[in-house]
């Protein structure tokens, strides 16, 4: 089964390491992995901040990179993948052209942890890892594309990992993009709250599937000195393969 | 983010005691809320009847209004019309003055903090007394509302014991019992004195001309029923259809405020004391207020029209819940008032609001009518973010949009990116970031960007099993 990789510019340019954990887990699902190299930005950061008409250049030519490939696109960022599955249709709302091309492409686009747990070679997978693990659900993930079963699923399935209930976990981390710079003390004070009941969970590792959140919350670990690791799905699930 | 909005979030972050107030009412009114609606078997059902009400009201306004209007003189009220919040005042004080009346009696209504209808009759000569416990502190203290369903949430019960103390001479207590016996010693007068009661409705029903208001403290029952006149202040969105719509938003409403299942008070007002009847005001007057909304239901934002203000946007708002209702800087607060504020008071000097979200849709998500706020957020920065974002976002944005579809040009630009950043770094890790990313590093670090790039990593790896192979 052939599938894309949409790594993400996050990914691309700040953790290499996860996009290639993301690809060794795709492999052992037995997956062909190909990364379309001619993919750039997915254009999130202009929608979000109201310059949608830079993000309809963005949406446009990945649309178009994208079409000229084959099989499942996977997306390891719940906002990335809520951006192609949802967002770039709204953007083409009037467009009779680009907006059924939006559409057949957002059609093909799988978050990383749905097409993962979804994926008939899972069930076949024996991860095994010990650690603590919190689990922190990502708001376009969670709320966007509704997916919460999912990578909860996957951390249940790994052998000797604890999943520590956490309080308010549904609740913002802060991140949001330029947010997390333009109201950066609103945001701070985000990263505060969740910071706290992520370490009263006691957990050593704190696992998310959006590498936005994931900067925001590890470099606030970092910080304050905490020894909690902010982590990929993908990495621990890789390592959990290992 | 600029000026007032920036120096009102500061001031909210600089009170110790705000964030873990608000922190912990929303926790205690989100678990009441999914509690209240795991008591309702087809609570999602009845959300997409509400919604469904309240965008065919839209869709139809001038006409519900019409149909609204005829049930209310058929009742024997009095329907005014105000295109401004000086217009209604306007109504209002003239009513009180032609009545000659000295003392208004006032329940709890937010469009009235819209309109600052207290100061227009305080001007007038006209005493108004908040009846609403919440609402009467407020108004004890020279305060404004910060939450539009718990208006004192902002302060402690020993703040609310030291301004009863200090105006209205009350022994010092913190014991919200005893608080709320000093006031309704002194609201009893109140009620019983007041030449005019005013409120606003929470619903207005078009087919019958039904005023519904939604209370639990009672005060609501006295003001419309015991003064002579009756006055209802509502903005013109605040009708629906039918009173079979009613029945599914009386579920909703008290659910979504306050975990309710039903609120002490459900008042269904049908004009004013008919031939034979005990009680109720002598003469009913609906005033129905416009003030800017004519102009939200011209703009992408009309469907925040169908708000029932419920606040349980704000209780679920990260952003809400840091900086507290007064940082919003106008009558409505939270997510709604993002939207509904840049709305009635124009978006260029309040284009600040929008762009505090970090678009979590917490709000979305617990809209008993399911408004779409984070897509209204978007739309309102579309609207503004070309001329009002700052400089270096601008200047970003349209550098962004000269290589995102140039892949070469895409990649020598990150690259030049990656470098710059880690040429401040060490181990890694940015402490100090230069320019706007400062509003970053002030308390967290910044992981340096690799290196290479996955895209690099992943040619290298495939080419070693291209070897490997061969």
């Amino acid at each position: 089964m052939q599938v894309q990789l949409f790594h993400t510019c996050l990914i691309n340019d700040f953790a290499p390491e996860v996009g290639l954990a993301v690809v060794r887990v795709l492999e052992r699902l037995g997956c062909q992995v190909e990364v379309p190299l001619a993919q750039t930005c997915c254009g999130q950061p202009a929608f979000n901040a109201g310059f949608q008409n830079v993000a309809r250049v963005a949406a446009r030519y990945t649309i178009d990179v994208l079409e000229r490939t084959e099989g499942a696109i996977v997306i390891p960022s719940g906002s990335c993948a809520d951006m192609l599955i949802h967002q770039f249709e709204a953007l083409f709302t009037d467009d009779d052209a680009w907006r059924p091309r939006a559409r057949a492409v957002a059609a093909r686009c799988h978050e990383f942890s749905a097409f993962v747990s979804r994926h008939p070679g899972f069930a076949s997978l024996a991860p095994r890892l010990e650690a603590t693990v919190a689990y922190h659900p990502s708001c376009h993930l969670l709320r966007g594309l509704g997916i919460d079963d999912e990578p909860r699923a996957i951390l249940a399935t790994i052998q000797d990992v604890q999943v520590a209930r956490m309080d308010q976990a549904e609740d913002c981390c802060g991140f949001g993009g330029l947010f997390s710079v333009k109201h950066g003390d609103i945001s701070s004070r985000m990263l505060d709250r969740k910071i706290a009941d992520v370490t009263a969970t006691g957990a050593a590792r704190l696992v998310s599937c959006d590498m936005g959140c994931l900067l925001n919350l590890g470099g606030r670990l970092r910080r304050i000195g905490s020894p909690v690791v902010a982590q990929h799905l993908a990495e621990i699930l890789d390592e959990s393969l290992t | 983010m600029s000026g007032s909005f920036a120096l009102r979030v500061h001031k909210a972050l600089a009170d110790p005691h705000l964030g873990p107030r608000l922190g912990a009412l929303s926790v205690q009114l989100r678990h009441r809320r999914a509690a209240a609606f795991a008591s309702l078997p087809d609570h999602e059902a009845l959300r997409d009847r509400a919604r469904a009400a309240k965008l065919e009201t839209l869709r139809d306004l001038p006409g519900h209004l019409e149909r609204f209007e005829a049930r209310l003189r058929d009742n024997g009220a009095h329907v005014h019309w105000a295109d401004t919040a000086a217009a209604a005042n306007q109504i209002v004080v003239d009513i009180a003055t032609g009545n000659h009346a000295t003392l208004v009696a006032k329940s709890k209504s937010m469009v009235s903090e819209e309109t600052h209808l207290n100061t227009a009759l305080e001007r007038a000569g006209v005493t108004v007394v908040e009846t609403d416990l919440g609402e009467y502190i407020v108004q004890l203290a020279g305060d404004t509302p910060s939450h539009i369903v718990a208006p004192i949430i902002h302060m402690s019960r020993a703040e609310v014991g030291r301004v009863m103390h200090e105006r209205l001479q009350t022994p010092m207590t913190d014991d919200p019992a005893t608080l709320g016996r000093y006031a309704r010693e002194r609201l009893r007068d109140v009620f019983l004195t007041a030449d005019i009661g005013i409120s606003g409705a929470n619903f207005g029903v078009a087919e019958t001309g039904t005023l519904c208001l939604v209370t639990n403290e009672g005060n609501g029952r006295m003001v419309t029923t015991l003064p002579r006149i009756h006055i209802v202040l509502m903005g013109v969105e605040k009708l629906i259809p039918t009173l079979a719509d009613l029945d599914v938003f009386l579920k909703l409403l008290p659910r979504s405020a306050t975990g309710q299942k039903l609120t002490a008070y459900s008042t269904l007002v049908n004009g004013p004391r008919r031939a034979g009847e005990a009680c109720g005001p002598d003469q009913l007057h609906v005033i129905l207020l416009d003030n800017g909304r004519s102009a939200i239901m011209a703009s992408g934002s009309a469907e925040i029209l169908g708000c029932i203000r419920c606040g349980a946007c704000m209780n679920v708002c990260p952003v809400y819940t840091t900086i507290g209702g007064h940082a919003y800087g106008d009558t409505y607060p939270g997510p709604v008032g993002a939207v509904l504020t840049p709305g009635l008071r124009g978006l260029e000097a309040w284009a600040d609001l929008p762009s505090a979200s970090s678009l979590c849709g917490a709000c979305r998500d617990v809209c008993p009518v399911r408004l779409d706020i984070p897509r209204m957020l978007l739309d309102l920065r579309h609207r503004s973010a070309p001329t009002q974002a700052p400089g270096w976002l601008r200047v970003a944005m349209r550098a962004f949009g000269l290589v995102v579809a140039r892949p070469v040009a895409y990649r020598v630009v990150s690259r030049l990116a990656r470098l710059a950043l880690r040429a401040g770094a060490r181990d890694g890790w940015i402490r100090r970031a230069p320019g706007p990313a400062s509003a970053w590093t002030s308390s967290r670090d910044l992981r340096a960007p690799s290196a290479r790039s996955f895209q690099s990593a992943w040619q290298q790896r495939r080419t070693a099993r291209a070897q490997v192979k061969r």
